[in-house]
């Protein structure tokens, strides 16, 4: 496999050749620097770390300070490790979106936008309970049963309820690169990703 | 480079055609092509522009005609390749930028007076 970390830029669409619109996330990906690689002997799985998107000096710790220093280069926001990496890449190297091929099919990673405390109908997809009007009070988007009563005489565990939602990791498998911008660091991916405008990616390609 | 420089420079690849300028009112003829297995060919539409959404490459316009006694409206993207033509019969006086209450009036009463010039 191969990959990058990225970061989203927004959302607009482009015409493909056949003049077709299409819904395009921009994707802000690389220079990503491999700022260690795991090995079997010393950490007992294989991977490369890859770091992306400066930081100030000052708001680095020294020892993520020395980290980045040892692989030669300033220090970055968002690291990520990637196992299997296609080619065995160099400590220090630079990786950028000349990885990715136009047409080719990639995972993207991100954290989701935090909806904070929301109830089973937007959280679960429930229906809410019965009607509107009709002498209907106040049960309109409530859970409904939780399970039978006296046997088993709990609540069975993982029952969905409300709670928080959100703000974890999604990640969405096989987006289409429609566009890639080399000089610019920009993939172009058909539909939507996951989280906010600027939050970073992980994006992924196996085959 | 600002997000917003990103998704504008990413828009600025989009060709978009020079098309005479059109408001909510208007009576067009859009001549778009039409692509029907191998073959393409040119169609016209012609009725009154409802509304035009949004700028740049992403802009859209929405025209309404009666056909066989049958509303029909058709939102065009106007950067879109397959339109190939866009020209104005009239200019219409309205007062608004969005005409929604023509799709509830019908025969006489659905004429828009001509604008002044």
């Amino acid at each position: 496999m191969s990959g990058l970390l990225g970061k989203k830029i927004g959302m607009t669409s482009i015409y493909d050749a056949n003049g077709k619109n299409i819904p395009v996330t921009v994707i802000e990906a690389g220079p990503c620097v491999v700022t260690q690689i795991r090995t079997k002997e010393k950490d007992g799985y294989e991977a490369v770390q890859l770091s992306f998107d400066e930081k100030k000096e000052k708001h680095t710790t020294s020892g993520l300070k020395g980290h980045f220093a040892k692989a030669g280069t300033t220090p970055k926001r968002y690291i990520s490790e990637f196992t299997r990496f296609e080619h065995r890449k160099e400590f220090g190297e630079v990786i950028t979106v000349e990885v990715f091929i136009e047409g080719e099919y990639v995972d993207v990673s991100g954290i989701s936008k935090g909806k904070g405390f929301q109830g089973v109908v937007k959280r679960h997809g429930f229906a809410g309970v019965g009607d509107a009007t009709h002498g209907q009070h106040n049960r309109l988007r409530a859970p409904g049963s939780l399970g039978a009563s006296s046997y088993p005489s709990r609540v069975m565990k993982g029952v969905r309820m409300a709670g928080r939602m959100g703000n974890h990791k999604v990640k969405l498998i096989n987006l289409q690169i429609v566009k890639i911008v080399p000089e610019k660091n920009l993939i172009l991916v058909k539909g939507a990703v996951p989280g906010a405008i600027n939050g970073y990616l992980k994006i992924e390609r196996w085959n | 480079m600002s997000q917003n420089a990103i998704i504008q420079f990413v828009e600025d690849q989009v060709a978009v055609k020079e098309f005479p300028e059109f408001k909510a009112g208007d009576t067009i003829t859009v001549t778009y092509k039409i692509i029907e297995g191998n073959k393409e060919r040119l169609q016209r539409f012609q009725g009154v522009v409802l509304q035009r959404v949004g700028d740049g490459p992403k802009a859209t316009f929405t025209i309404r005609k009666i056909s066989n006694n049958v509303g029909v409206e058709r939102i065009f993207p106007i950067s879109s390749p397959f339109i190939d033509e866009i020209e104005v019969n009239k200019k219409g006086a309205v007062r608004r930028a969005r005409i929604f209450y023509l799709r509830g009036l019908r025969g006489k009463k659905a004429r828009i007076k001509e604008a002044r010039r």
